[in-house]
């Protein structure tokens, strides 16, 4: 299963992948990038119904985070994608939002990536 | 004309008295040969003192006219005592002439007469401009008397508007200094989550530095060479990455100081765009950390041919955050009036999505700074009264009425540029900078 991770920030690919590096040399977690949510559609799109979970951040230029939720929650419903929201505003405004948007997790920046491998070791 | 002084008088007074003495003399006592000398004499006298005295200048005439009589008379008066034969025989001629004489008097005193008519007029008439400059020079002292009262009243007005001028001018510069710190106040907010971003970066890369270094060990003593390599060249990556975003954050810092600091006044090549995308990310920030509940989706169109040009890059930027505040504020305002009409619409296709566009353009001598908003709009009474100091549709305390009044001023006096407005009711509104590309200094 793949890991779409989608935020402006260009880093946050190389973050990722020095943070996972062990996980990734292992093959035991798979990651893929975007950097708009209009190119996370892009690339789900032409994902043939692969399994995919996605961790998108909230405050982008363009389509926001919550956005793509929505358009993802809407138009890709086989196998249904799991999404995590991740923000710096974690206020209640937003995580209600994303939960009513069909969210299946939300986390605050800055990340715990000592939490976030456990979640996702114990999603896959 | 005499003035009548008592010493006239008196010598007329006297010269009366002798008159009349000499008169029953001359009747009474056979000395008329006497008398008649005095008389003549008298009279010669008389007009001896004419032509002498300057106050008498005015009877000259007469004393001209009877002057030919006189003189004939006292001729044959003289005539009589020393030479009686003769005057005997020109006695016809003497009368002859004595005609003639009294002729030249009445002529001279017609014309004498005449003459005193016209000097009489004429007096009258001076007298007449003498009265009126009187008058007028009366009304000018009331006049001037007038003029000094409101004069002393104008100055004293002057004085106290200068006296309100000065207080309204500190007034004003203490509302623009709150004006800058509620602006700050608002990019502090913005400012805090910039810096998160790339310290959250430092943080993490250093981190994972510490675990690489604590594997290189591992790897050295293992003697995994290759292996060492490779975290090696990882290590300097995330170095130069921790390096990167440690500038990013003291750039943020600089230019929130560069913006809390007065303007420097400088013009500096500046890069717009990077400008414009700076101070929307503090906008944006700024009232997302303001206000939790708000959100609007921000659109950049940068004209990448723009480069630089030369500003005063604290204050343009100030400018750019005061139309970008204000746009977010309407957007957001307009988001929550119209949350009720909307909530019941099926689709959120259909719901209202607040927009702010922020878009830079070359143009032919200079380049322009859009920001566009789908906000309610400005109606046309408020439209011109929005650049004014102090007007404010916004409740207390949410606005001072202070920004775009400074941002047209920084605009026009300070780059020379031109500010302008655009809206429609329902629709939005556009507020376009435009800034000449050579900047006179
Ligand atoms: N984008 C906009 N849409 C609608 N109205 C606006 C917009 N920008 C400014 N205004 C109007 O102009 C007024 C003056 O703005 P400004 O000088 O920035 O002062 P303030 O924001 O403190 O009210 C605002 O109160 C508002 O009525
Ligand atoms: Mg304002």
């Amino acid at each position: 299963m793949k890991i779409l991770v989608v935020d402006d920030e260009q880093d946050v690919k190389l973050l990722f992948q020095q943070r996972f590096r062990k996980e990734i040399r292992n093959k035991e977690l798979h990651f893929a990038f975007a950097f708009s949510g209009e190119e996370a559609l892009t690339y789900l799109g032409e994902l043939n119904h692969e399994a995919v979970l996605i961790l998108s951040d909230i405050n982008m230029p363009g389509m926001s985070g919550l956005e793509l939720l929505e358009q993802i929650k809407k138009n890709f419903l086989k196998p249904p994608p799991v999404v995590m929201m991740i923000t710096a505003y974690g206020d209640k405004e937003n995580y209600d939002t994303a939960m009513r948007l069909g969210a299946d997790d939300f986390l605050t920046k800055p990340l715990e990536f000592g939490i976030l491998k456990e979640k996702l070791k114990a999603l896959l | 004309m005499l003035s009548p002084n008592t010493h006239w008088n008196k010598t007329l007074l006297w010269a009366m008295i002798g008159i009349a003495i000499l008169f029953i003399l001359e009747r009474t006592l056979p000395i008329t040969i006497v008398t008649n000398w005095i008389w003549h004499l008298l009279i010669l006298g008389i007009g001896y003192l004419i032509f002498r005295l300057p106050q008498l200048e005015r009877m000259r005439t007469i004393v001209v006219a009877v002057l030919p009589l006189i003189i004939i008379n006292t001729i044959k008066d003289l005539l009589k005592i020393i030479y009686l034969p003769l005057y005997e025989q020109i006695d016809n001629y003497l009368d002859f002439a004595i005609v003639f004489s009294i002729a030249w008097m009445i002529a001279m005193l017609l014309r004498s007469n005449k003459q005193n008519r016209a000097l009489k007029k004429e007096r009258q008439k001076t007298l007449a401009e003498e009265e009126r400059n009187k008058f007028i020079s009366a009304q000018k002292e009331k006049l001037e008397l007038i003029v000094e009262e409101r004069t002393a009243e104008i100055t004293k007005q002057k004085d106290e508007l200068m006296h309100a001028f000065t207080e309204l001018k500190n007034t004003q510069s203490q509302l623009i200094q709150s004006e800058k710190m509620a602006s700050l106040g608002e990019l502090t907010a913005g400012i805090a989550h910039e810096i998160q971003n790339p310290l959250n970066f430092v943080n993490n890369f250093s981190d994972v530095n510490t675990e690489l270094i604590d594997e290189l060990s591992e790897e050295v003593e293992k003697g995994n060479l290759d292996e060492v390599k490779t975290i090696a060249k990882d290590i300097k990556e995330n170095e130069q990455k921790i390096n990167h975003h440690g500038k990013r954050a003291d750039a943020i810092v600089k230019g929130m100081l560069l913006h809390s600091r007065s303007s420097s006044g400088v013009k500096e090549p500046t890069d717009i765009n990077k400008l414009c995308d700076e101070y929307l990310r503090l906008a944006y920030h700024g009232l997302r950390a303001k206000d939790k509940s708000f959100n609007a989706t921000m659109k950049t169109d940068f004209d990448k041919s723009i480069g630089t040009i030369n500003i005063i890059p604290q204050d343009i930027g100030r400018v750019v955050l005061n139309l970008l505040t204000n746009a977010f504020y309407e957007v957001s305002a307009f988001a929550n009036s119209s949350k009720e009409d909307l909530a019941n619409l099926a689709s959120s296709e259909d719901q209202y999505k607040p927009t702010v566009s922020l878009s830079t353009k070359k143009t032919k001598n200079g380049i322009t700074i859009s920001v566009k908003d789908n906000g309610n709009g400005i109606t046309e009474k408020v439209k011109e009264k929005i650049f004014q100091p102090f007007f404010t549709t916004k409740p207390t305390g949410q606005g001072t009425g202070l920004g775009l009044s400074m941002s047209y001023d920084i605009v026009t006096k300070g780059h020379n540029g031109k500010l302008k407005v655009e809206s429609e009711q329902g629709k939005g509104t556009t507020f376009t900078i435009s800034l000449p590309l050579e900047q006179k200094t």
